[in-house]
């Protein structure tokens, strides 16, 4: 059964058509926490962040306040949000951006004050026209209302805020590749080590850089306390998260629920959420943390929406996407896709990534439209492997950045749980479902 | 001469003092040119590589990399339709096989009335409301192909011109002038929290 005892936290204005504006936002208690905030030392903003246990939302799920944490011992210069949002199928923080600005900006200005930062960017994907423009006006009336700019809201505290278009690259949402952008680069992720670019970051200086919803959460936090978010979900999983539901559903959207307390099976069935696959077929498949993650079978559906639940499973919540594939879909089809994207997407950097992704793209393009071998199977296998050594999960790297070992997710777990889906491709020279 | 017309030039100036280094103000002055010209002309190439104060050769090197510039001039209005994965699930390369009929144009091709230029895209971030379909990256929202060739003909007759403005992300996007913290202020606010936590560091040292 699913449960909804939990507060809405990031999406709480989601009902209203205005919800973008500052006076929606000053009525419904924005920049009260900001106030609490400037009244507390930035340590102890900081730590209540910390007591949160909240984990980053961009994917990597790495805690917050540790990476805050780790930064305290050199001082920061700048705090980067990572608005880049380009995972396939997640869109939970397009709409944090086009319909709550001013939370985001809220969280960024509290973030800022508890790094003691005076200088951050707002990252946004150059897709999001209207978003843009939404934020950059959030940005302007926060300047006008005092809560941006030169002594905030009459405190010792000041902060510039820039709001930075991206000009769509996936891979500048790898935090490395984003900072290289924002300095006019091409989106190149860095060689690590450092691994952190808190250690070294934009312009070569210590640079914390969090997601949209990480930075949505603190006001929340702030007004409630630390202990009120760690309260919510289980174990590491704290809180509650926006999760984007795609594909073969009644009821595609962005949901948020309490982590660890619903399931796959609430999120994609409950007449609150999914309500249930389109025609009332069968399920027979579903990626649970954007594409970039090893996708599960029916038989998992009743596990929890928790980052380590997830994990001990083989895959990952990611970047908080979960796509549906029914009885109809073709998982050939669907799988050349996801690689035709990665192989677009490599930036090119790394011989196994570049080289790789487009040979595996083509194995699958002749697979799914004619011309596929059985010996394919084995060559995708090995393609995959000199990608990502093993095969295993958490997987192995042979690149700069996740991108590679991103890659064979979906083709591992297609072949593994649909060989004979592979094979009827190939002897029926081409897809059966055409 | 500045290439910029109107105040545009004014634009990429305030833009470029945003930035602790000129040259992050790469994107979005690209963006502004692609806003004037409909693609990265020469001379608005020329105007960016001075305004960021680097070669022209760096300015094209950068643009290059990303999917938003257009190195060639593009038809007035560009339409994206994404076949990823949650488009797929929905008809989404049959959405772009439809859409090529009704352009009368291949992907990545431009209709023969030079309006509308087609790109297949990666996926938009809009995929609850699949196929998607932007037009000079506003979301149209049609996933259907009638409605999508109503939207077309409204574009065609001028019906959409508010909704859906010409080329350049930024269009609409203006930053407020002189509500910039002042930089000294910055600056020294910088140097206290850097001196507290030299401070702080030395005594846990001890």
């Amino acid at each position: 059964m699913a449960t909804f005892s939990a507060p809405k936290i990031v999406s709480s204005r989601k009902d209203f058509d205005d919800s973008y504006t500052l006076s929606r936002y000053l009525e419904t208690g924005g920049y009260i926490a900001l106030k609490k905030a400037l009244g507390m030392f930035p340590e102890k903003v900081a730590a209540e962040v910390d007591a949160a246990s909240l984990l980053g939302r961009g994917g990597a799920g790495f805690p917050a306040g540790r990476k805050w944490s780790m930064l305290r011992k050199s001082p920061i210069s700048y705090l980067v949000v990572n608005g880049d949002e380009s995972e396939p199928a997640t869109f939970k923080d397009h709409y944090l951006i086009e319909r709550d600005p001013h939370q985001l900006i809220e969280g960024v200005v509290i973030a800022s004050y508890a790094l003691q930062v005076s200088q951050a960017f707002i990252f946004l994907r150059g897709e999001f026209a209207l978003g843009l423009e939404r934020v950059q006006q959030a940005v302007n009336e926060a300047y006008a209302h005092g809560a941006l700019g030169s002594k905030i809201f009459g405190s010792d505290f000041s902060l510039d805020i820039v709001v930075h278009p991206g000009a769509g690259a996936y891979i500048c949402g790898e935090e490395t590749a984003l900072i290289e952008a924002l300095e006019g680069k091409r989106g190149f992720p860095r060689i690590k080590p450092p691994f952190f670019p808190a250690v070294t970051g934009l312009y070569g200086e210590p640079t914390v850089v969090n997601n949209v919803e990480t930075m949505s959460n603190l006001p929340w936090i702030v007004n409630n306390g630390g202990a009120a978010f760690a309260a919510l979900g289980e174990g590491r999983s704290t809180g509650t998260r926006l999760f984007a539901l795609a594909g073969r559903v009644k009821n595609p959207g962005v949901y948020e629920v309490e982590m660890v307390k619903n399931t796959f099976r609430d999120l994609i069935y409950d007449q609150q959420f999914g309500g249930g696959l389109i025609g009332d077929k069968k399920i027979k498949a579903f990626i649970p943390g954007g594409v970039s993650a090893p996708w599960f079978g029916p038989d998992l559906l009743d596990l929890p929406l928790g980052q380590d639940e997830v994990a001990e499973k083989g895959s990952m919540l990611g970047s908080g996407s979960v796509v549906v594939l029914d009885e109809d879909s073709c998982v050939v089809r669907a799988t050349w896709r996801i690689t035709k994207f990665f192989s677009r997407e490599s930036c090119g950097q790394c011989t196994p990534c570049r080289e790789g992704s487009g040979w595996i793209e083509r194995a699958m393009y002749r697979i799914e439209h004619g011309g596929g071998r059985l010996e394919d199977l084995d060559l995708l296998l090995d393609l995959c492997d000199n990608i990502s050594p093993g095969l295993l999960w958490p997987p192995q790297q042979t690149t700069i950045c996740v991108l590679g070992p991103s890659i064979p997710s979906s083709v591992n777990s297609a072949i593994s749980m649909f060989r004979n889906e592979f094979i009827a491709h190939i002897e029926h020279g081409g897809c059966p479902h055409d | 001469m500045s290439h910029f017309q109107n105040d545009l030039r004014k634009r990429a100036e305030d833009l470029v003092v945003l930035y602790p280094v000129k040259r992050s103000a790469m994107l979005p002055l690209l963006h502004l040119v692609q806003e004037q010209d409909g693609y990265l002309s020469e001379e608005g190439i020329t105007e960016v590589a001075e305004l960021v104060g680097t070669s022209e050769a760096e300015v094209r090197g950068t643009a290059a990399f990303y999917d938003m510039f257009h190195l060639e001039p593009v038809g007035k209005y560009v339409v994206g339709i994404c076949t990823n994965i949650a488009c797929l699930l929905a008809g989404g390369e049959e959405l772009l096989e439809h859409a090529t009929k009704k352009l009368g144009c291949a992907v990545g091709g431009t209709s023969s009335d030079g309006l509308f230029t087609l790109e297949e895209t990666e996926c938009l971030a809009d995929c609850d409301i699949a196929p998607v379909v932007q037009v000079n990256h506003r979301y149209v929202r049609t996933t259907t192909p009638d409605a999508f060739d109503a939207m077309i003909e409204e574009v065609r007759d001028g019906k959409r011109e508010s909704e859906i403005p010409p080329h350049g992300t930024l269009i609409r996007v203006r930053r407020s002038s002189g509500l910039q913290a002042p930089r000294e202020e910055i600056a020294t606010q910088r140097a206290s929290a850097q001196a507290a936590r030299e401070a702080r560091a030395a005594k846990e040292q001890n």
